[in-house]
């Protein structure tokens, strides 16, 4: 069949910045197909240049609402390598669980509130309400649980306080943590609740796939979320964390304000999917359990069970929370002061898994502390390439279908990689290939 | 029954954390939709009208493309909401105005040829009142959930809402919170605005100034803090560059 039809997607819904989607159709062949990203750039590296190393933890903290505590890790992490900082035990199993609090927070968020929709044909959350109450208010506990659980360990899940270099400016007493677990352990009931319920709307999960790379961080010891090496299914591990560049190549394109990258292949995915991909092996046997529910085994190439490799992490998040916490509570929980910095000149890396992938912050430090060239790699720029690949592929698969279907199914390939466009306009410095 | 007021939500140059606030209510939500329709809300609904009353804006102004989109959400709106640092002065986003916009873009993108395209066509950082009259002010970053409710609450219901114009630490001591710079940091809450329940100090962080600087005359209740620890308010200000980069003492009509 051809046909003449537009599908412009001013501004996509239900993710986090602007991004539009442009398909022309001409006699069945497509003229254009981009995913462009219109976000205002903001100039984050720009900013910090002069910033005291106190201050580029809250200031990158801004970056982005929904990941403000990866970012807030990621900054430490990169501030106390340049400064020789070594953190404490305790200090690095809060941190541990401050990840596992925000990885919850958005997965949950973004399975809930963003995606599940679209697989009960809704076109938000609020119109669940009414015929699918029960399943929306079980979102709501887990959203806020771990909303709770981010306030106690941070004191705030947006924009946190209590992360500083060197450690926590407070830390949780152990009852409150004694409590938190409790909630964990109901939670852990609530998620084995709510799978089977997405599990009987997932078949309205496309069924689409594309070979690609996939980037993230691996460890030995865990399913690698705070440390680790960086890794790829195509070329294996990296230990030298501090070459990330030459992984993560960064390029500009000029319809989108966001910066794309490529590494082995013309693109590669990053986030749940791809941490799936790299370390299923290692998540807790719950979460395995959730992955073979929605048949979901690595290696795994339908970008749309992203949200289902966000579903198994949720659990596995709750329930790696719970060894943390018996941990902190065996050794006894300390008021612990921030470790003092051993210089104050030198170049830091720091590199975490954050709800959408791997995330790197990269500060030079002069010898008065302050900040003299920042670069902060996203995950959702790594993301952009391998979305705009996927809609190749994707659209001469669907483009007999009819034009509404074509729109919803590529916004919701966008949705599936939950991508975070406040974050990926931060803006770079640049070269160009 | 009066009609409910028609409300949405709109966002430009930021992080979308004080819209995840707003999302972060959780079911409180549904106590506003008792008040208010909300007929858009990108971040976190598909449904969108163009006929609304109230606009809450969130995010800085960057680009001309971005000041045209503004323009007409304004004429559409009733009344217009600022909502969080980006929006109500500009926040974080200001740092770079210490540049002009071609050194940072240079910083940036190096020598990328960007004329002539509209989306990388940044200008200084604006808040929004220097593009169009804004109604209303909903302070930090991000805002606080309690402070979203109750001003909400007061304009659907045609009334004003009350912001405090009194310092942080007004709201530190009732905290019982040991001062910040007793504790040796150096904390703007003697001359930041309050209304976030002094959540910083109480997480033992010194206050950065998010809320916006309120009036000389009013740091009054202060003063013996300033002279304990020899500090005037002109030393403060000049420690305000975070999110108060280039903005003068603040008006309370803003």
């Amino acid at each position: 069949m051809s046909k003449d039809f537009s599908v412009h997607v001013e501004h996509v819904t239900r993710v986090e910045g602007h991004g539009n989607i442009i398909l022309d159709v001409k006699n069945g062949k497509i003229e254009k197909l981009q995913w462009n990203v219109v976000e205002a750039p903001r100039f984050f590296e720009a900013m910090l240049r002069g910033q005291h190393y106190n201050e580029l933890r809250p200031i990158t903290s801004r970056i982005c609402g929904i990941c403000s505590i990866g970012h807030s890790l990621a900054s430490l992490k990169a501030t106390e390598d340049a400064l020789g900082v070594k953190i404490t035990s305790q200090t690095a199993t809060l941190r541990r669980l401050a990840i596992h609090a925000e990885n919850m927070q958005s997965h949950i968020l973004h399975i809930g509130y963003l995606v599940v929709p679209d697989l009960f044909g809704a076109g938000s959350v609020f119109s669940l309400l009414g015929k699918h109450t029960d399943t929306v208010l079980k979102v709501v506990k887990l959203h806020r649980l771990a909303n709770e659980m981010s306030d106690l360990i941070c004191g705030r899940t947006i924009h946190p306080i209590r992360l500083v270099v060197g450690g926590f400016s407070l830390q949780p007493t152990e009852k409150q943590l004694i409590q938190l677990k409790k909630r964990l352990l109901e939670a852990q009931e609530l998620t084995m609740e709510l799978a089977p319920v997405i599990l009987s709307v997932a078949g309205n999960l496309p069924s689409f796939t594309r070979e690609t790379e996939y980037i993230g961080l691996t460890s030995d010891e865990e399913y690698s979320l705070y440390e680790g090496d960086i890794a790829s299914t195509d070329t294996g591990r990296h230990p030298n964390y501090r070459e990330y560049k030459e992984i993560m190549q960064e390029y500009i394109v000029p319809h989108s304000t966001a910066k794309y990258a490529k590494h082995a292949r013309e693109s590669y995915m990053v986030g749940a999917l791809a941490r799936f991909n790299l370390n299923s092996r290692q998540l807790h046997p719950v979460a395995q359990d959730i992955a073979s529910l929605f048949k979901l085994k690595a290696i795994n190439y339908n970008p749309f069970m992203n949200t289902i490799a966000q579903l198994a992490e949720f659990a596995h998040s709750i329930q790696d929370s719970i060894s943390l916490i018996d941990i902190l509570v065996d050794q006894g929980i300390k008021q612990e002061k921030p470790v003092k910095p051993a210089k104050k000149a030198g170049r830091g890396v720091g590199i975490v898994e954050v709800p959408r992938g791997i995330l790197v912050h990269d500060y030079t430090l002069n010898s008065q502390g302050y900040c003299t060239k920042a670069n902060c790699i996203i995950p959702t720029n790594q993301n952009h390439a391998n979305i705009q690949k996927d809609m190749e592929k994707l659209v001469p698969e669907i483009i007999n279908r009819p034009e509404k279907e074509i729109e919803l199914t590529l916004e919701m390939l966008v949705r599936a990689y939950d991508p975070c466009i406040s974050c990926s306009t931060h803006y770079l410095d640049v070269s160009f290939k | 029954m009066k009609q409910k007021p028609r409300v949405a939500v709109f966002d430009f140059a930021d992080c979308e954390g004080c819209e995840l606030e707003i999302a972060d209510l959780e079911e409180e939500i549904l106590d506003l939709i008792e008040i208010a329709d909300i007929v858009s809300f990108r971040e976190v609904m598909k449904e969108h009208s163009d006929s609304y009353d109230i606009a809450i804006v969130e995010g800085s102004i960057m680009r001309p493309m971005d000041e045209k989109r503004l323009r007409s959400i304004r004429s559409r709106a009733k009344i217009l909401i600022a909502l969080g640092a980006c929006a109500t002065m500009g926040g974080v986003n200001k740092i770079r105005n210490q540049w002009m916009p071609d050194e940072v873009k240079n910083e940036v993108y190096g020598t990328a040829n960007l004329k002539g395209n509209e989306l990388f066509d940044v200008f200084q950082t604006k808040a929004l009142n220097e593009v169009v009259p804004v109604d209303y002010y909903i302070y930090g970053c991000p805002i606080d959930r309690d402070e979203f409710k109750s001003v909400i609450t007061a304009i659907a219901l045609g009334k004003k809402p009350d912001i405090p114009r009194y310092p942080v630490c007004v709201e530190c001591k009732k905290n019982e919170n040991i001062c910040q710079f007793e504790l040796g940091a150096f904390c703007l809450g003697p001359i930041t605005r309050a209304g976030c329940k002094a959540i910083c100090p109480t997480h033992n962080s010194p206050c950065e100034g998010c809320r916006g600087l309120i009036k000389k005359a009013d740091t009054e209740c202060v003063k013996e803090v300033l002279e304990r620890y020899k500090l005037s308010y002109e030393d403060i200000r000049r420690r305000c560059t975070m999110y108060n980069y280039g903005r003068k003492e603040c008006s309370y009509d803003e």
